[in-house]
């Protein structure tokens, strides 16, 4: 368990997950609104280089970045507004990941758990600003998450 | 007389219209037009490409019969080739190209942004260029300098949430049904505006850009404290958003005399407390305000072919090879908004 202090921390959270990410990693933000999901994908898209802003991906569903603004191919995903996880088959996450990171959002939504070597990040809001963040870390990632 | 068909399926829409150069709308179709069922609370919507190829043929069809007009009567064909969800767009600028190709007309590639940046235009003939544009949806936030068909200055963007996502995601913290804007609109008539001290990010700061994403979580402080009643937190966070989309809009004046106009677009120009914020602003900067119709303001396929009349008078058209960008920034010129870290 992480206690993150303010969003910096959030933000620095996921910078410290950006340094370990690589194609092919799927990691799944859970938590409610505003609980802190988006920060910390800010904070990873700017640790992998985004030079400018990330834009919420709630509304277009899928923001893709590629090198060179970012180190890696990398999605930003937001299924808040998938009702039908069918719907969400025709965005080809499971092709994306044969060479690009998913950060998903909302991955309930798909219904059935995402694939066995999904990294599960749970953000929970305390007093104030204060985020506790637990995980469920497969085998793929115990080498990598918690952050050292 | 230019005649353009217009076709728009780049997120949760699909629409097929046809607009003259003289600014007669002379059909707009809009399917699923259930506009009760919006995002963030609401029944599923059409997100699914599938669903826009099932609909926009018929649109067409449905289009030109109400218009009267047989389709190699038009003068070019225009379709929504981004930004937006990738599979929509496909769906809506493939079917596009292949009108373009059976009638031999041209085809418009059109920036949805676009769409919305020159639609004051359709509804406002005195409406001429340069103009300020504060372009207020449920995916973007952004203040344009509208210098002339396909010449565009952002000067600013939000880092974050967009507007009408801060108003749907408050509406859902606080449970007050969708559509989340019209919504929250109405429970703060009944709200003390001043009641809740809310954040109003990034005001008065250097930087021109917007940030909606701390307010969005200072609402839910605001409901778990359980101290105010949800009409006053609503009315809060109205006053909260317009004084941001005020005092960046009055930043953006202020550097851009030019402008000979202030114009709004986007479905968040529906909000009556916006609008007349924004009517305010521009009495004080002495401009005209313009305001499409609502309908105009949100998505729609009459934009998508007035853009397109606008593009193909200036003899902006393009080959049948036009990429579906998920990505499109009107202005790639602009500078980067800062994006994580910031505090400013």
């Amino acid at each position: 368990m992480l206690l993150l202090a303010d969003p910096l921390a959030t933000e620095a959270a996921g910078a410290a997950l950006a340094a370990v990410l690589q194609p092919g990693d799927a990691v799944a933000l859970h938590g409610d609104l505003g609980a802190g999901k988006t920060t910390f994908a800010r904070g990873l898209l700017a640790a992998l280089g985004l030079p400018g802003e990330a834009p919420s991906p709630s509304f277009a569903i899928v923001q893709a970045y590629a090198p060179p603004e970012v180190r890696i191919p990398i999605w930003h995903v937001d299924l808040y507004r998938i009702e039908n996880p069918e719907d969400a088959l025709e965005f080809g996450l499971d092709d994306a990941r044969l060479d690009t990171a998913l950060l998903i959002e909302w991955p309930e939504r798909l219904g059935p758990p995402l694939w066995p070597d999904t990294l599960h990040l749970r953000f929970e809001p305390g007093p104030d600003d204060v985020r506790r963040l637990t995980w469920q870390a497969p085998a793929s990632w115990e080498a990598r998450w918690p952050p050292r | 007389m230019t005649l353009i068909l217009g076709l728009e399926s780049s997120c949760d829409e699909t629409a097929a219209a046809l607009v003259t150069g003289e600014r007669r709308i002379l059909a707009h179709r809009l399917a699923g037009q259930e506009a009760a069922h919006r995002p963030f609370g609401g029944v599923v919507p059409e997100i699914a490409a599938r669903a826009h190829v099932e609909m926009l043929t018929p649109l067409v069809a449905a289009a030109l019969d109400d218009a009267g007009i047989a389709l190699d009567a038009v003068d070019a064909i225009a379709a929504t080739a981004g930004p937006g969800l990738i599979g929509g767009v496909m769906v809506g600028l493939v079917t596009g190209k292949a009108l373009a190709l059976a009638t031999g007309k041209p085809l418009v590639a059109v920036n949805h942004l676009e769409g919305h940046a020159l639609s004051p235009r359709l509804a406002d003939p005195e409406l001429g260029f340069p103009y300020m544009l504060l372009l207020v949806s449920g995916g973007h936030c952004q203040l344009l300098f509208v210098e002339g068909v396909g010449r565009y200055r952002r000067l600013a963007t939000t880092i974050d949430d967009a507007a009408g996502e801060a108003f749907d995601k408050t509406a859902k913290l606080l449970g007050l049904g969708f559509p989340g804007g019209p919504a929250v609109e109405q429970a703060a008539r009944a709200g003390d505006p001043r009641a809740v001290p809310l954040p109003r990010p990034l005001i008065g700061s250097q930087e021109p850009h917007f940030s909606f994403a701390g307010l969005k979580s200072a609402v839910l402080r605001a409901r778990d404290a359980g101290l105010h009643r949800a009409e006053d937190i609503a009315a809060s966070f109205q006053q909260a958003v317009v004084d941001c989309l005020i005092d960046r809009t009055r930043r953006a004046l202020a550097v851009s005399p030019r402008a000979t106009a202030l114009v709004v677009a986007g479905g968040v120009a529906a909000n009556g407390a916006v609008r007349s914020a924004l009517q305010r602003l521009a009495q004080e900067r002495d401009i005209p305000f313009s305001a499409p119709p609502l309908w105009l303001c949100t998505d729609n396929a009459a934009m998508i072919a007035w853009a397109g009349c606008e593009r193909y008078r200036e003899g902006l058209i393009d080959t049948l090879d036009a990429p579906a960008r998920a990505r499109w920034p009107l202005d790639p010129t602009a500078e980067k908004a800062r994006g994580a870290g910031v505090k400013a």
